[in-house]
């Protein structure tokens, strides 16, 4: 229950933060702590230090320039739910944060943490490979902006290099784009057993799943399959067909890898029907 | 480790403490300021016995430590109404039974005043899954539901009385 | 006159401190010079224990003591002995700490006291046991297996007991002739009861007295007291006080003597300072005592009219690694001697083996019996309903006990007192509209939705217990319960009681009922429960006993009361005793109002006894120890709606329905909320609830990331309504009802998910109906339909 003891230090600016972490390369980073915290309390990770990150102002709001949508990472989950440019531009945020954990989840963790932390059953992870994000970290050396499909490498590690921290998430506008987020939620957790996001944009589609392995990917054959023809409830129903093989899927207590792999093709089928609205 | 100083504004009173950085905020609020109306009822941040209010919004006290909280204000179920000025939610719980062992019931409070400041007049469904981070055991969350319709519907009385 | 308060769905008078954060539960009492112990558990399910080094763990500042079992048993400390007894029972020891092997994971092998509790937790990781792991059995059925390794040593076939009940020959008789026979292997899921308050104890001596005062979550204290006292640390009884403050929820997992408060009652003494130990969730999960765990094979068979004439069920019922206090009860009087149900089964017959496991110890949760006995009949119920082409509910109908049948004796002992099945299965139906649910699943099945359809009709026998009866089927506890009513001199008055109210509310509803019978406002009444130091004697509260036991105690002693008033009364106005009346809160001479005196009138004269009858010894107090007769025997009808994602294989709950006759209602508010509880945890057994042990003994669901309890979204508002068929045979007519939704949910849910997945000829599924279970039923049953 107790975390193992630890020293603690707050960055009151991104140069600060960057600087501690370089000093201290076994440090961690703390924003909105709901992943950390709780691996930390089951003794799964002991950083000897934490730098507070939550009040560097450069890590917070949502903007828009030009046509990408700019989101701090220490964005709340609560910030992304209710922010009016992001239900403009990009609906399926907001739609998806109301699925991840609770209320009060919602208003400490953060869409940097989320990321950074890359649960294989996070939520946000398949929203931004659907969305082809970008993600912006800044390093010793400066910054870097990365395709998300680079970002996540594995089970909880990412691109991220030593000394960098991710700064923004950058969000390219689709006018008349339609979106959605189909969760299957781990009943007891709450986590996503599978998550599959859509983006249709135009005759493209974009389609990414999380919870089935190691980290969110992108689903390829369903994409291949459904782009560049007009949708109907026919051919999302045969597009969504053995859309993964279940040998690779995880399995687990709550679901073995057969039903996960059947899990993908009834999230993405529903995913796609509620873009299009059928 | 050494220890670092806070300073937090606790149910109005200003608190200045030294505390271990691995300290949480529940056993801050608990051990170090006494108030043992916060409760912790899980390890893994499921159960939300422990949900005070942080600068307005409902948050876990378990998944926060204390030294996160420098600066901030914090409201816990002690600090919310007494008796003979319950807050409606209060008074909700007391006159629809939405408590029977209470040991859920201070988390469940603040996070129906959390939701009722966002949405003041919840659907069904939208109470249910607003208390989706609270875990009872006790009441199968009929008279819960219950509880918080009462003091919605209390507390647009009261603004449609203010406007009057 | 002030309306009676029986009846009246008041508020409750304990709220205030829980609403406002003021309540005092066992974590947070603070004792000057208070000290902490984290114990060290066995991550194996079984292992010999080679030995322990503390060293580290001592040399960490900040540590005063490392406690272990050989420590503690050559201090003289005995092992915690079970309640109930069978015969042939064997009762292996059952030690706080354990020294010589441990158990199961969770076994506690040695307890760090330190300053504070970080620093104990810090320490508890730095004790370094050398363990060398042995094979584990986890499944009941596996423990029963040739060559299966041993729990104890003295019970090389892990048999704790077997038992049986009712005419085996006349039912298999009856078997072999039957018309048609319907078997069923069910499994009912282990479950960890998960009360949200994680149990907690805090001990201080008392150096100068020998004293010591016990702080525990308990919903008994007065058991613990005697436990302790008589059995394992041979304290004084009157040397002891246990105190069980407010409590949150206990549901059967607060009833037993557990480990750590005999570790924090030696870690006091030995310190001599006091010791608070708080359990951490996921202790909780293998620490407290789990429920259910059995596998079945049950039996009916009917005649050409649909009428039950046999029920045959043999089961292993998993007793876990030790016995806590009740668990020898559970799988047997309180589940072989319910399997009548409603019906007029003539001819029962269970029997049961209990086997040891390297689990966690399993016991009493919420029902104890009552609901693996009434989930196991009406599955069977509604499988040989579809078998005869009958509905469901016409085939309980034609079986249910009729009215006039009363007093019933069942084949397996139980003699229910009263009861109206019929007519309460009727509300309930009319309030459903039954016809118009049948012709929804049907336009439903057209649309390709699965919509299902479960009804249960149940009884239960609580309100424990006939002390005598108990006592001669292996009780090792007296089950009266005892009453103390004190007034005081200015007319308050103080009720003390050995139940224990745990979220059930009777500081309320006790106060309604001595307040009618004193005819004195409610305020005036306060309840006193929990504390042995206070309240002389009883048995607590569990198995729906308060009410039915504890209040008709209170009851009687409020009339002794009475009676005694009435006397000082007379002598007051000057008249003979008979010539008094109680009425609208005064005694009076009958038909002479004038001449009266009030309730206030006669405390004050019996204290200051200046003018007071000379044969009569002064003071207003009475006592009473009621010993019931007979079990009380709740009822009703439960009736539960599902819907069936065919795709995901999710079930979710469209609607709840329930009729329950728990006699008249003290307070419909309480009495509803009970059920509404039981019908939650009902759901989660069904739905989502299990304790998943893999084969070596290790829990997969741990915690509450893994196993899964109901919350707001899972659950629907309860449609509820009562009948009222009082109790012939104690003072108020009351059954207890605290256990009733529990009993009949699980099967109500049950029955309706089958009764969805009918279509797809699934005939049954055990709990908890996982989505992947159901998917994997269905595509199983499509591929075996299109293979047809």
């Amino acid at each position: 229950m107790y975390t193992a003891p630890f020293s603690y230090k707050r960055a009151s600016n991104l140069t600060e933060a960057l600087s501690l972490l370089q000093q201290n390369p076994e440090a961690k980073l703390l924003a909105g702590g709901h992943s950390l915290i709780p691996a930390m309390k089951l003794r799964l990770a002991a950083p000897p230090m934490l730098i507070d990150i939550s009040k560097v102002a450069e890590l917070r709001g949502i903007r828009r320039e030009g046509e990408i949508l700019v989101i701090g990472a220490m964005t709340t989950y609560r910030e992304l739910e209710t922010s009016e440019l992001l239900k403009q531009h990009c609906p399926i945020l907001p739609q998806a944060v109301q699925v991840v954990g609770d209320p009060m989840v919602r208003a400490k963790g953060t869409i940097g943490g989320s990321l950074a932390h890359a649960d294989p059953a996070a939520d946000l992870p398949a929203v931004m490979l659907a969305l082809e994000a970008r993600i912006k970290v800044q390093g010793p050396d400066g910054a870097r902006v990365l395709e998300a499909e680079q970002f996540f490498t594995g089970m909880f590690s990412t691109a991220l290099q030593e000394g960098e921290i991710l700064t923004e998430v950058h969000i390219p506008i689709r006018p008349g784009a339609r979106m959605a987020y189909a969760k299957f939620p781990h009943p007891a957790s709450r986590y996503a057993v599978v998550g599959v996001a859509v983006v249709l944009d135009g005759n493209t589609v974009r389609a990414a799943v999380t919870g089935v392995g190691e980290h969110a990917m992108r689903l390829s054959k369903l994409e291949q399959a459904l782009s560049g023809q007009a949708l109907s409830a026919e051919n999302i129903t045969a597009a969504c067909q053995g859309l993964l093989p279940a040998d690779h899927l995880n399995h687990d207590l709550v679901a073995s890898k057969e039903y996960r792999a059947h899990l993908v093709d009834v999230m993405a089928k529903r995913a796609l029907m509620q873009a299009v609205g059928l | 480790m050494e220890k670092v100083r806070i300073k937090v504004v606790v149910n109005g009173v200003e608190h200045h403490s030294e505390v271990e950085p691995r300290l949480l905020l529940v056993h801050y609020l608990r051990e170090s300021l006494g108030l043992t109306g916060t409760h912790v009822g899980c390890d893994t941040s499921q159960c939300g016995a422990c949900v005070v209010h942080v600068d307005g919004q409902a948050v876990k006290s378990c998944t926060m430590f204390a030294v996160q909280a420098d600066g901030a204000s914090v409201t816990t179920i002690e600090g919310i109404g007494s008796m003979g000025k319950l807050h409606p939610v209060q008074e909700g719980f007391w006159e629809m039974h939405g408590l029977q062992c209470g040991f859920c019931t201070p988390g469940m409070i603040m996070a129906a005043i959390d939701l009722l400041n966002k949405n003041p007049q919840p659907s069904e469904e939208e109470i249910r899954h607003a208390l989706e981070g609270n875990l009872c055991r006790c009441t199968g969350y009929h008279n819960i539901v219950r509880a918080v319709q009462y003091a919605a519907n209390k507390m647009a009385d009261t603004i449609r009385a203010a406007a009057d | 006159m002030a309306e009676k308060n029986f009846g009246k769905p008041m508020k409750r008078v304990e709220d205030p401190r829980f609403i406002t954060g003021t309540a005092s539960y066992t974590d947070d009492l603070k004792l000057p010079g208070m000290v902490h112990a984290a114990m060290v558990r066995s991550p194996y399910a079984h292992a010999r224990i080679k030995g322990i080094d503390a060293s580290k763990a001592l040399a960490h500042p900040g540590v005063l003591a490392v406690i272990t079992g050989q420590e503690m048993k050559d201090a003289g400390i005995k092992s915690i002995p079970t309640g109930w007894l069978h015969p042939g029972i064997k009762t292996p020891p059952h030690y706080a700490i354990t020294f010589d092997k441990a158990r199961h994971v969770g076994d506690i092998v040695a307890a760090v006291i330190a300053e504070t509790r970080q620093i104990a937790e810090d320490a508890a990781q730095l004790v370094e046991v050398d363990y060398e792991p042995l094979p584990a059995v986890s499944l009941g059925s596996d423990a029963l297996k040739p060559g299966a390794p041993a729990v104890h040593d003295d019970v090389p076939d892990n048999i704790c007991f077997t038992w049986s009940i009712g005419d085996k020959a006349a039912v298999d008789a009856a078997f072999a002739s039957a018309y048609k026979t319907v078997k069923l292997h069910l499994r009912n899921n282990r479950l960890v009861p998960n009360a949200m308050e994680p149990r907690a104890s805090l001990a201080q001596y008392h150096p100068a007295s020998d004293e010591y005062t016990l702080w525990t979550t308990s919903q008994n204290p007065h058991i613990h007291r005697l436990l302790i006292a008589a059995f394992i640390m041979g304290i004084p009884e009157h040397k002891l006080r246990v105190i069980a403050p407010d409590v949150g929820g206990g549901f059967g997992s607060k009833i037993y003597q557990y480990p750590e408060e005999i570790i924090v009652l030696y870690a006091a003494k030995k310190l001599g300072r006091p010791v608070k130990w708080t359990a951490r969730r996921s202790e909780s999960f293998v620490t407290d005592s789990h429920g259910r765990d059995h596998e079945t094979v049950a039996e009916m068979a009917v005649d050409q009219n649909g009428k039950i004439t046999a029920v045959r069920v043999e089961t292993i019922a998993n007793m876990g690694a030790y016995l806590t206090t009740f668990a020898p009860a559970v799988p047997t009087y309180l589940y072989g001697c319910l399997l009548a149900g409603p019906y007029t089964t003539p001819h029962i017959y269970c029997h049961v083996t209990a086997p040891f496991t390297h689990t966690t110890p399993v016991d009493a949760y919420r029902g104890a019996g009552r609901p693996e006995a009434t989930y196991l009949l009406e599955r069977l119920a509604d499988v040989m309903a579809h078998e005869l082409g009958m509905d469901p509910v016409e085939f309980r109908r034609k079986n249910l006990i009729p009215p006039e049948a009363f007093p019933y004796q069942t084949p397996v002992a139980l003699q229910y007192d009263s009861g109206n099945y019929e007519a309460n299965l009727n509300k309930a139906l009319e309030l459903v509209n039954y016809k118009a649910l049948r012709e929804q699943q049907e336009a439903a099945r057209k649309q390709g939705r699965y919509m299902g359809i479960g009804v249960v009709t149940y009884i239960e026998a609580c309100g424990l217990a006939p002390s005598a009866l108990v006592g001669s089927l292996g009780a090792q506890a007296g089950q009266w319960e005892s009453a103390l009513v004190r007034v005081m001199p200015t007319g308050k008055v103080e009720v003390f009681t050995g139940t224990h109210s745990h979220g059930q509310g009777h500081e309320t509803a006790f106060a309604q009922v001595v307040a009618d019978e004193l005819q004195i406002p409610v305020e005036d009444v306060v309840l006193v429960h929990g504390d042995t130091g206070r309240m002389p004697y009883g048995w607590g509260s569990y198995g729906s006993r308060s009410a039915p036991t504890g209040l008709s105690a209170i009851v009687l002693a409020a009339r002794k009361i009475v009676d005694k008033a009435k006397k000082i009364a007379a002598h007051l106005l000057e008249a003979a005793p008979e010539d008094i009346v109680h009425e609208d809160g005064k005694f009076m001479v009958k038909g002479v109002p004038d001449k009266a005196k009030t309730f206030f009138d006669i405390a004050l004269q019996a204290h200051l006894a200046h003018n007071y009858p000379a044969d009569l010894e002064p003071g207003l107090e009475a006592t009473h120890f009621y010993d019931p007769k007979n079990f009380v025997f709740p009822f009703g009808t439960h009736i539960a709606v599902v819907e069936v994602d065919p795709e995901t294989g999710k079930i979710k709950l469209l609607r709840y329905l329930s009729v329950d006759d728990c006699g008249p209602v003290v307070n419909p508010l309480i009495a509803e909320g009970q059920v509404h509880g039981g019908i939650a945890q009902g759901l989660g057994q069904a739905l989502l609830e299990e304790a998943v042990y893999d084969k070596e003994g290790q829990i997969l669901s741990g915690n509450f990331l893994e196993y899964a309890l109901p919350r707001a979204d899972d659950m629907v508002q309860i449609e509820h309504d009562h009948t009222v068929t009082p109790c012939p045979h104690n003072p108020l007519g009351i059954k207890g009802i605290g256990e009733a939704g529990t009993i009949a949910s699980t099967a109500a849910v049950a029955n309706a998910v089958m009764d969805a997945l009918r279509p797809f000829g699934i005939v049954h599924l055990d709990m908890p109906y996982t989505p992947e279970k159901v998917w994997r039923a269905i595509q199983h049953s499509r591929l075996a339909q299109a293979a047809d």
